[in-house]
């Protein structure tokens, strides 16, 4: 009895996890119908921005020499925690303008600047230092030259570009960017595993029954839900969020009522974006775990799982989705057939899907001619 | 005199004859002259070539969005390795005709391993074509990748085979007399012509259509659960072959060469060369597995640049590198007589 509530606590925590990133999952399907693979690697990206600013950025001091700085440190995790989701936030939009936007509307002018940019960084990045500004400078400049050499050619592959509304092509390019974020990663931080040391108290609370839980764990917990609930105001009663219902439910006829469909699209990428990023700060704070540029893969995966499980689209079956895999997760954890713990997500998936295709509180729909 | 179905049956015969004998003395040759590098290369590309073609009679030709291919590739090779290295020698290791080392024994437990080992990969295949019926699109692709993760993991808790140090010291059968290339490429003439063969019959037809609209397929008669499950079926029949050549070439087989990275390759090559186009396939697995290779002079960029170049190809011609069209001699062909008709009737 006490293992099992034990293993529910934890399932709990971790299913809110799954189920902050599985939000990010399912806002962008239900919008776009896009499975944006990419997403798991934003959460590696928050977790990134965490250890950089826990151990670089921020001036965080040792609690084992100053114990009184806990309250210091706790507003500077806080800091952490909200540049973890501006800044995914900001990578979300910028994955959203230049990766999956050419594919709905083609390549515009803006496209042949971004591409610039990216051709400029090898050419000039042996003189990008911290110390000069003059590679800063080199960069800036032959990013705007280039920009300017490639739209005419830019220009010319849009014309012939022909458009499909092919969802596999959608899916390449979010893998695309999934590797580019990843081998990305590898190249700017390191392929050696960091992580965050302990930066805030850690106390143990003993609950009736001989349970126990952790107060990083219990954190985690807590900010996920008040995201969540944050989310939940921001769909139900916000215009950007009736907006985005609007969208999800037809995007043409949304267009024809004067809605800004492109930029209620980045809006959305950016709230999920953010989502992840603050749930990869807060696992790279609170859990110590070893991050790698690739440890975003397999809770991005398990997440889309989740979000799939509560049915694809849907808001409060992503959440459910999550806790119910998180769950089921920690209860294979905690017995005997532990090495079958990631999968025992995608045979819930299986099972659940063989029954109602279309997940849990999804929406049967009927397909008509 | 010969009858014209006679004389059909008679070319046939001839071709595939032909056939054999050109990949054997063709194999001969590239074995003895091809650099040991590049002759891996050569391999993997024939198994990357087969795997993608037969994704493709899934993924392009009836249109049901699978992108857990690697699962089946990993059941062929497991279940291949397991007779050439496991049960061959514990049950039948005295059997007259079974003994490897000789260029018969060889090729004789070859053809076992590779019948044991699609046998089980179609039957893995019948298992995701199921659900298949009832799933549709972005559902089915989920379902589809986590059916091969968890093969992945199954063959990773099983101690028989390893687990996850996987199975190594596996008898080359393939290479077996400078076999390898009459293997791997036979293997791949045999899905290219089943997909051409597909492509022209009446059965392809209904499959196409099933791709095209499944509603309209339904109502014009098609059988669609049959057809569903064919395609994966015999799709990963052939994926399980690709992996049965596998284990048996490079000797050692470990899950992480199943990963979801590989499925996602795969799939990868068949939208890179134009859903449902073969030769977009079979140009889009070679460039695939070839460009990794070419790029190493870009020592830790080069993942990098893969990957742009992945988004930058799909940005700039969203249909595939060939659309849904094929090349070859007819198009060529086809292509002169339209522009002949043309100028005629101009």
């Amino acid at each position: 009895m006490q293992a099992l509530l034990q293993n529910l606590i934890y399932g709990v925590q971790l299913g809110s996890l799954y189920a902050l990133i599985a939000l990010g999952y399912t806002m962008v399907y239900g919008v776009l119908g896009l499975i944006n693979f990419a997403h798991g690697d934003v959460y590696m990206v928050g977790a990134y921005v965490g250890f950089y600013a826990c151990t670089k950025w921020l001036p965080f001091q040792d609690i084992s020499v100053h114990p009184e700085a806990a309250w210091h440190n706790l507003g500077m995790a806080f800091i952490t925690l909200m540049l973890a989701i501006l800044l995914c936030a900001a990578l979300g939009m910028l994955i959203e303008r230049f990766a999956y936007r050419p594919l709905r509307n083609g390549l515009k002018d803006l496209d042949a600047h971004f591409w610039g940019f990216v051709i400029a960084l090898p050419l000039t990045a042996k003189f990008i230092t911290i110390a000069s500004p003059f590679g800063l400078i080199s960069f800036i400049g032959v990013g705007i030259v280039v920009g300017y050499v490639m739209r005419p050619l830019i220009k010319h592959l849009a014309s012939r570009i022909k458009l499909t509304s092919s969802r596999l092509n959608a899916l390449i390019t979010a893998i695309g960017v999934s590797l580019l974020l990843e081998n990305g990663g590898i190249l700017l931080f390191g392929a050696n595993p960091n992580f965050i040391p302990n930066l805030l108290p850690e106390r143990k609370f003993n609950l009736p029954g001989g349970i126990s839980v952790q107060s990083g764990q219990m954190a985690i917990l807590a900010v996920s839900l008040f995201l969540m609930i944050s989310l939940r105001y921001i769909v139900l009663y916000t215009k950007p969020g009736k907006a985005m219902r609007a969208i999800s439910y037809d995007i043409e006829a949304a267009k024809l009522m004067g809605i800004d469909t492109d930029r209620v699209i980045s809006f959305t990428f950016a709230i999920g974006a953010g989502l992840a990023g603050a749930g990869g700060a807060m696992v790279a704070a609170f859990t110590h775990i070893k991050i790698t540029p690739l440890f975003g893969l397999q809770p991005g995966l398990k997440a889309f799982v989740a979000a799939v499980l509560g049915g694809a689209g849907n808001i409060p079956g992503a959440v459910l989705g999550g806790i119910l895999m998180g769950v089921a997760e920690a209860f294979v954890a905690g017995s005997k057939y532990v090495s079958y713990r990631d999968a025992i997500a995608f045979c819930l998936l299986i099972l659940v899907l063989l029954f109602r295709p279309s997940g849990l509180l999804g929406k049967n729909v009927v397909e008509k001619v | 005199m010969i009858g014209k179905s006679m004389r059909f049956w008679i070319v046939r015969f001839l071709t595939i004859v032909g056939i054999l004998l050109g990949m054997f003395f063709l194999s001969k040759i590239i074995t003895d002259n091809l650099d040991s590098y590049y002759y891996q290369i050569l391999i993997q590309c024939g198994i990357f070539i087969t795997l993608a073609v037969s994704l493709n009679l899934i993924n392009g030709i009836t249109g049901q969005f699978s992108i857990g291919h690697a699962g089946f590739y990993a059941v062929g090779a497991y279940v291949g390795a397991s007779w050439t290295l496991l049960w061959q020698p514990r049950f039948l290791h005295s059997a007259p005709f079974l003994q490897m080392g000789t260029t018969f024994g060889d090729a004789i437990n070859l053809v076992i391993a590779l019948v044991l080992g699609v046998l089980a990969a179609a039957m893995a295949g019948f298992v995701v074509g199921l659900p298949s019926l009832r799933l549709r699109g972005d559902y089915l692709a989920i379902v589809t990748l986590g059916f091969g993760e968890v093969i992945r993991i199954v063959v990773l808790n099983i101690d028989e085979v390893g687990g996850a140090r996987g199975l190594s010291g596996i008898p080359t059968l393939v290479s077996t007399g400078g076999m390898a290339v009459f293997w791997v490429f036979l293997l791949v003439i045999a899905v290219v012509v089943l997909s051409k063969n597909l492509l022209q019959s009446v059965r392809g037809l209904t499959w196409l259509a099933v791709r095209e609209d499944e509603i309209a397929a339904d109502a014009m008669g098609v059988n669609t659960t049959k057809v569903k499950v064919t395609a994966f079926v015999i799709g990963s029949a052939f994926a399980g072959a690709a992996g049965v050549l596998y284990a048996h070439f490079f000797t050692g087989i470990s899950p992480d060469v199943f990963d979801m990275n590989t499925s996602i390759v795969i799939t990868t090559m068949v939208v890179l060369g134009g859903t449902g186009s073969v030769t977009g396939a079979i140009l889009a697995a070679t460039l695939l597995t070839s460009l990794p290779e070419m790029l190493r002079f870009l020592k830790d960029y080069r993942m990098v640049i893969y990957s742009l170049s992945l988004i930058i190809m799909m940005l700039t011609r969203p249909q595939g590198l060939f659309g849904t069209k094929e090349i070859g001699w007819k198009s060529f062909h086809r292509r002169r007589r339209t522009s002949a008709g043309g100028s005629a009737a101009a």
